[in-house]
């Protein structure tokens, strides 16, 4: 069965501990709401379960494999959208999504991902000339586009509008009700039911 | 799957540098430059000229595929496009030697497409001329394999220009000597396949030794 491990995590940068024994297991359907102050390390731990970032202590294992063993088959199931959305200004909106595709193993139609982002009739549109929330709002359409059971989002929301929000929440409780997986970081309060919610403090 | 992801990178990369032409054109127009002024502040002395065509006609080649280097990782970088990539379940080495490939398809292949038409003006006959471009055919991906190893170590830190000098120049002249003495040699009259050899053995060595590396750098850069 698909399911996120992690145990005795801990990570020291600069000299300090950022934290120490983060344990937690994600099964299907549920989503992680990870918590903190600022600089707390929430994106160091984010960037972790990315495998963007090396673990020097404890394990982080999918499916009971450690993910640095697993290496590129953790990345067929696994899609990260950090603080850059990864856009390509000089390419369209169609482009970009089809470059993730193509890097991707199993994908779907990019016109129904960018319907329900609410960005229909952008194909065409050159990615410099959308908003910093349509921008957003593409690197969104990018996990939908590319299929993948562990989304890891690093304040998914920053500058969407309130009613774009909730599309995403949406979004978010449509991909677990599917048997997906999410680990989210956000300072909004996130309005899903506390039946699939976790939730950690850092 | 993977040839796939490998000609998206290419088709991706050639698509963004045709849509961003000014640092495509940059480094030619260095190399066009360079070369072109020479034989002004020379003069019109036909030997010397002849002399030093493959000298001076390599170094610009070479500088300029160092100057355009900087933007083989810099805006994916930037962006956050890396990420995607090295994400990606296809070897990062594989992506990474996309990635070279399109960068010398935009400086490699222009720089030995012109060279020709500016070796006129150094008096290279045809052969000598025929030369030059094998050489610099051969060479340039040569550069841009190793560049880009140094490239991304640099990538992360914000100044990496002197540093990624030093460490890479010292790596170039290998090449640069069997390149500029292939020519030589040709207008001495002398085979040139020992120096031809040399840059291939080079060129194997690089595309063989260079993506590997490069990838480990691009990941403990982004970490």
């Amino acid at each position: 069965m698909n399911r996120l491990e992690v145990k005795n995590l801990a990570c020291e940068r600069g000299g300090r501990l950022l934290f120490s024994n983060i344990s937690f297991s994600l099964n299907p359907g549920a989503v992680l709401v990870i918590e903190g102050r600022n600089g707390a390390g929430k994106t160091t731990l984010l960037r972790m379960l990315a495998g963007l970032r090396s673990i020097e202590d404890g394990v982080v294992s999918f499916d009971g494999l450690s993910i640095e063993q697993l290496a590129d088959a953790y990345y067929q199931q696994m899609a990260y959208l950090g603080h850059l959305n990864a856009v390509k200004y000089d390419l369209t909106v169609s482009e970009n999504l089809k470059f993730a595709q193509q890097l991707s193993t199993v994908v779907s139609n990019i016109d129904d991902a960018l319907h329900k982002v609410g960005l229909d009739g952008y194909q065409d549109t050159l990615s410099r000339h959308l908003s910093a929330g349509q921008k957003r709002k593409l690197a969104l359409a990018r996990l939908l586009c590319i299929h993948k059971r562990l989304w890891i989002l690093d304040e998914p929301f920053t500058s969407l509008d309130k009613s774009s929000i909730a599309m995403f929440e949406g979004l978010i409780h449509e991909h677990v009700s599917q048997g997906g997986m999410v680990i989210i970081t956000t300072h909004h309060p996130i309005n899903l039911p506390d039946s699939i919610l976790l939730r950690l403090t850092l | 799957m993977h040839l796939r992801a490998f000609g998206a990178v290419i088709v991706r990369d050639l698509l963004l540098a045709f849509r961003h032409k000014s640092e495509l054109v940059n480094s030619i127009a260095f190399f066009i430059l360079v070369v072109s002024l020479f034989p002004l502040g020379v003069g019109a002395d036909i030997a010397l000229l002849r002399k030093i065509a493959p000298g001076v006609i390599w170094v610009a080649a070479l500088l300029a595929t160092f100057l355009s280097l900087d933007q083989l990782f810099r805006s994916d970088y930037e962006d956050g496009c890396l990420e995607l990539i090295l994400m990606s379940p296809h070897p990062v080495s594989l992506i990474v030697l996309a990635k070279i490939m399109a960068h010398w398809m935009l400086t490699g292949v222009p720089l030995t497409l012109i060279a020709p038409l500016l070796a006129g003006m150094y008096g290279l006959e045809n052969s000598s001329i025929a030369v030059l471009m094998l050489t610099l055919l051969i060479g340039t991906p040569i550069l841009s394999l190793i560049g880009a190893i140094a490239i991304a170590l640099t990538v992360g830190l914000r100044k990496g220009g002197v540093m990624l000098a030093l460490l890479i120049l010292p790596f170039y002249v290998p090449v640069l000597i069997f390149a500029t003495a292939a020519i030589d040699a040709q207008i001495a009259g002398f085979p040139v396949s020992g120096q031809i050899n040399m840059l291939l053995a080079l060129l194997a060595l690089a595309l063989t030794l260079s993506p590997w590396p490069t990838a480990v750098a691009l990941k403990m850069s982004l970490s």
